[in-house]
């Protein structure tokens, strides 16, 4: 017995430690400018950028393909992030791919939920449970307010519901101050 | 004596044995999930067996180092499925940190399968045949390697066949899985013709 748990003991201990040493001897560096890029978007998945997700569009950025100003959700801070981290001008969010809204939530009226599942099959994230004619329910901790349930729902029983500003959910806002050009004061 | 004829002839007839006359899917009947999964395109059918081959010549060999020096002296003998599993994983996980840093290429094109060939039961199947065959190590190395290639042969033919079956008129209550069991069958059947081609020896 104490010999087939040391020899089960002993096996796991060579595997682990060669694999544990092939992960740092092989490891393959991803580009670390689509990690930081992808840390910054807000993960809504929403598709507004004109890509299918937040990572595609953080590749696309890296890759010089996109611009940094197509993330409504990301609003003014992400773009100005984006700038920082970059070393690009901050511009304004470019209006052919939305406008910022304040972060809301996606509420299903359960009452009028017919059981479609085709807000099931929009959502990005997987954050709605339910099944064909069961009604369908919103996971809120999962939700990230893209809004690509909306459209879909053939009874229009999906709200965004924006999100008030509790102790957890508020953030610094970035203080903007004007500044006037030099000759404005002289005239 | 490796230059022995003898021994030559006898390790041909291992991977000859293995390929066509014990082919590892038309006559032991393993790995059948990643036979019907993977055989609908020819593509992806070379990818799964050219990782498989070089997975199971790989487990074969440690498997057969573990259950030689580790597991017989200690008389450990039921504990071999065990270890065998653990092993194998461990080296799937290997070739693939391995295969990503050295040639994304092939990384590319074996993509999912690697993964994919820890629950290949040909894998465990082969590394506990060669046991209960009485296999050396270098026997080993020939069978694992023989069936690996048998079970890419077997792969790309059926996957050839398939896409062929994708155009033909097949009666609505065969078509898809049922059709390709039938035919799964039909070549398993095809194969019996082998029988016994490894007995000269």
């Amino acid at each position: 017995m104490l010999t087939a748990v040391l020899v089960m003991a002993l096996g796991a201990l060579v595997l682990g430690a060669a694999l544990g040493y092939a992960a740092v001897r092989f490891r393959v560096e991803g580009d670390p400018l689509v990690e930081k890029i992808d840390a910054i978007l807000p993960q809504t998945q929403c598709g507004q950028c004109g890509f299918p997700g937040c990572k595609p569009y953080a590749q696309a950025i890296a890759k010089g393909e996109a611009d940094i100003n197509q993330c409504p959700p990301g609003g003014e801070e992400g773009i100005r992030k984006l700038a920082d981290l970059l070393g690009r001008e901050v511009k304004p969010l470019s209006a052919e791919h939305g406008v910022e809204k304040a972060k809301s939530l996606a509420v299903i009226d359960e009452n009028l939920c017919i059981g479609c599942t085709l807000c099931i099959q929009a959502c990005p994230v997987d954050a709605i449970v339910g099944a064909a004619k069961q009604m369908h329910t919103i996971i809120a901790a999962q939700c990230t307010g893209c809004e690509l349930c909306v459209p879909p729902c053939p009874v229009n029983c999906i709200d965004m519901q924006p999100i008030a500003e509790t102790v957890e959910t508020w953030k610094w806002k970035y203080p903007v101050v004007d500044i006037r050009p030099a000759t404005a004061r002289a005239a | 004596m490796p230059q022995d004829p003898h021994t030559m002839t006898s390790y041909l007839f291992i991977v000859l044995g293995a390929v066509l006359v014990n082919n590892v899917v038309f006559v032991r009947i393993l790995g059948l999930c990643p036979f019907m999964g993977v055989s609908k395109k020819l593509e992806t059918a070379f990818g799964m067996g050219a990782a498989t081959t070089f997975v199971l010549t790989m487990a074969c060999g440690a498997s057969f180092i573990i259950d030689r020096w580790l597991l017989a002296p200690n008389h450990l003998e039921y504990l071999r499925t065990l270890s065998f599993i653990v092993t194998i994983a461990a080296i799937v996980q290997l070739t693939e940190l391995i295969i990503q840093k050295t040639s994304p290429l092939l990384h590319q094109v074996l993509g999912i399968y690697l993964p994919l060939i820890t629950t290949n039961c040909a894998v465990l199947g082969v590394p506990l045949l060669n046991v209960g065959l009485k296999h050396n190590f270098v026997e080993s190395l020939l069978f694992g390697f023989g069936s690996a290639v048998g079970f890419t042969f077997a792969l790309i033919l059926f996957a050839g066949i398939r896409e062929r079956m994708e155009g033909a008129d097949v009666p609505q209550h065969f078509r898809g899985t049922a059709i390709a069991l039938i035919t799964a069958g039909l070549m398993s059947l095809a194969f019996m013709g082998f029988a016994g081609l490894d007995k000269y020896k």
